[in-house]
């Protein structure tokens, strides 16, 4: 089962290393992982996606939690949660190309953010099935180049996950 | 008060309470070796290779209790270090490794002698901290130790730079007296719910089995579990890390399970109804294949690792707390267990136990290992005695024939298995006990391996005293390829073996050679009598002698090998 867990950490040299070098010492798969500092700037908020049964799970919860540094954790997809990711896609935008390309992505509300005489870069956020979903719509020999951010989450409701 | 970077670390220690301190001096750590021949306060052992300063602190705590230290210097001191830092960390033992660094505007730039020994160590130790300020020095070493010695011990390394040690420049000192950390708060109590429903399976069992392990030891809960077995009346078996902790002459105890237990501890697994867990890890040389493991049992887990719960086999109730105050509520309860029930369930056992399983060939050509091991116990058994071992065959026959009676007795590599840790453990056992008798228990291979601590023992007047199982074989790889590789003894014959007690007459201890079974009880009398010389005890043992009963690694517990010497008398009879 994929689980996308998020982590309070303190912001400290070798944090991140201390949880990338824990996912590879034990086997567990890390499919994608996104780290920066908070409003208080002594942590950092690490959301990492994982796929593994409910045993795996466990331990890497209570493998994530044993290390010193890591000050809480959650697991967002025991509760209801949102998630949000970032893509930017580069594409090659020439004469015949550029008007089709404009056109989806408005339909996925992405948002154009660099022009060039042959080549578009869009800019999009949601869910990462979404982002998919674009990939899939973009014929393939028009992209450039695609960068993703992994993607973040929070629960839903009016608590949050603080000290 | 204004203390120098150096000064610092060495205050530090001393306002911890730190009366040893083993290392080995080296550019990095100049300065604070400079600060420490200031002082009187705390006695450094100058060790002749960095991984016995680790072991030699490392045995000090599994003896003591208190967290052990060393200090070492930047790059190979602290690789050297490295396997006595991963062999505490295996088995849970609170010890503080100091290494020093190359000056802050050097690290990274591949300077002379610099390592990443916090990159290196991540893995295998409980934390590790890089410290970059003078300022921060003193709040550092109070948080090492607090996390060294909380929660589940392990070993905290402190990475310091030359330049943060600088006699140059001094600031106010100030140790903290309390740590409080808001990423780090170790659990102390169990939840009494969970204590509720390990109570009510306990009354329910019908063959109910305590094993427990170095938890009970390192959390100093050995009465508390001695108070538990009284009153339920449960039969009890022991890690090898757990051995002592209740009195191997207590009749409840079964003694030790596992690859190398013995067939009633592992029996009794294998058929009961309910496990209970106490500081234990279901390590694979525990529990065998997993698949097969106590098919029949519930399974309550005390530990103070939430981690521990549930990963390697699945528990029914845990209890996350320390086992001190844990058990002393469980024994609290006054668990009326099923009185019918384990009378039936102990009439089992003491089938299973008549087999004698430990029994072996006597010889009065040859001395057994076995035999040397009984014998050992004969000699030392009313004497104030610790006994540290090695890793292999001779470990084995010492955990099934030395029978401990208290805890913190018996001090091993469990988890590791590392060769080499006895010589150095048993060094810092000595210091820590000086009138104690302090033995080590090895073998021809792994007594090589920290062999130069001889020098050591002598510079500091340790009067340890070595046996040396010496089949000429490394045992455990020979008998292996004996069970499993049909003889073929690849590269497992320790070949130009030194004149063991002529080397130790060199560095100026007693040696000396024993090959007859007769002589061996009179040899160790002399040997033990000697109280203030080290004595190396060369005993020449059986060379293929194996460890049994055994279970093979991936097979159940009901899966045992006897030894063929109790198949034979079965065939006989």
């Amino acid at each position: 089962m994929r689980h996308i867990i998020s982590v309070l950490i303190e912001n400290e040299s070798g944090a991140l290393a201390r949880v990338a070098g824990l996912f590879a010492a034990r086997g567990y798969n890390i499919e994608s992982l996104t780290v920066a500092p908070i409003e208080d700037p002594t942590l950092s908020r690490m959301t990492l996606v994982t796929h593994g049964d409910e045993n795996v799970i466990e331990q890497i919860v209570k493998q994530l939690n044993k290390l010193i540094d890591v000050v809480k954790l959650l697991d967002l997809s025991e509760g209801s949660h949102i998630e949000r990711e970032l893509m930017m896609v580069k594409v090659k935008a020439e004469k015949g190309m550029r008007e089709e390309l404009k056109r989806l992505a408005d339909i996925f509300r992405a948002n154009i953010i660099d022009v060039t005489s042959t080549s578009y870069t869009t800019e999009l956020t949601g869910t990462s099935a979404k982002l998919d979903a674009f990939l899939e719509a973009v014929p393939e020999e028009v992209i450039i180049e695609v960068v993703r951010s992994g993607p973040l989450g929070i629960s839903r409701g009016p608590k949050g996950l603080g000290l | 008060m204004e203390l120098s970077g150096a000064e610092i670390v060495v205050q530090a220690l001393i306002d911890e309470g730190v009366e040893y301190i083993w290392g080995y001096p080296g550019g990095a750590v100049l300065h604070i070796y400079d600060a420490l021949f200031q002082q009187k306060k705390m006695r450094h052992i100058l060790v002749r290779h960095e991984q016995a300063a680790t072991h030699a602190a490392d045995g000090y705590a599994r003896a003591t209790g208190k967290p052990g230290v060393a200090l070492v210097t930047s790059g190979p001191g602290a690789t050297n270090a490295v396997t006595g830092i991963a062999t505490a960390y295996m088995d849970s033992i609170p010890m503080v490794v100091l290494t020093g660094q190359v000056p802050t505007p050097f690290i990274g730039s591949d300077a002379f002698q610099e390592v990443d020994i916090t990159g290196i160590t991540r893995p295998c130790v409980k934390h590790n901290f890089l410290i970059k300020r003078v300022e921060d020095i003193a709040e550092t070493l109070a948080k090492a130790f607090y996390i060294a010695t909380t929660g589940r011990p392990g070993p905290v390394l402190v990475d310091i730079p030359k330049d943060v040690t600088d006699p140059g420049v001094r600031i106010p000192y100030d140790y903290p007296k309390k740590i409080s950390m808001r990423s780090y708060r170790p659990v102390e109590k169990g939840h009494p719910k969970q204590i509720r429903k390990a109570v009510d399976l306990m009354v329910k069992a019908q063959r109910p089995v305590i094993y427990s392990g170095g938890g009970v030891i390192q959390g100093n809960a050995s009465d508390e579990l001695r108070k538990l077995v009284k009153e339920t009346g449960f039969p009890i078996t022991q890690t090898l890390m757990g051995l002592g902790a209740v009195p191997a002459s207590d009749p409840n105890n079964l003694g030790m399970l596992g690859m190398h237990g013995t067939y009633e501890a592992n029996m009794a697994m294998h058929e009961s109804d309910l496990i209970i867990a106490i500081g234990a890890r279901f390590d694979d040389r525990v529990t065998g294949k997993l698949a097969q493991f106590c098919p029949h049992a519930k399974v309550i887990h005390i530990d103070v690792d939430p981690a521990s719960i549930s990963k390697n086999v699945k528990v029914d109730v845990p209890i996350v707390g320390q086992v001190k105050p844990v058990l002393k509520v469980l024994s609290e309860r006054k668990t009326k267990p099923d009185a019918e029930a384990l009378k039936a369930w102990w009439q089992r056992i003491e089938a299973w136990r008549s087999v004698e399983c430990l029994r072996y060939p006597h010889s009065d050509k040859v001395i057994k290992p076995q035999f040397a091991i009984e014998t050992l116990h004969k000699v030392t058994r009313r004497r104030d005695f610790y006994l540290t071992s090695d890793v292999g065959q001779h470990q084995m026959f010492a955990a099934q024939f030395y029978p401990f009676e208290k805890p913190r007795r018996w001090i091993n590599s469990g988890g590791l298995g590392t060769m080499g840790f006895g010589m150095p453990a048993a060094m810092g056992v000595q210091q820590a006990f000086p009138k104690a008798t302090v033995a080590c228990v090895t073998g021809e291979a792994s007594i090589q391996m920290c062999i130069q601590e001889l020098a050591t023992c002598s510079q500091y007047n340790l009067p340890i005293k070595i046996v040396l199982l010496n089949n000429g074989y490394m045992g455990m790889v020979r008998q292996w390829q004996e069970l499993f590789y049909e003889g073929r003894y690849s590269h497992s014959y320790v070949d130009a073996l030194p004149d063991f007690a002529r080397l130790a007459e060199t560095y100026g201890h007693v040696g000396m050679t024993i090959e007859d079974p007769a002589d061996l009880e009179e040899a160790y009398k002399e040997a033990f009598g000697m109280k203030d010389r080290l004595v190396f005890m060369n005993v020449l043992v059986d060379p293929e002698e194996n460890v049994y009963p055994m279970i093979e690694a991936g097979k159940g517990h009901h899966e045992m090998h006897m030894s063929p010497y109790l198949n034979s008398e079965r065939e006989l009879a």
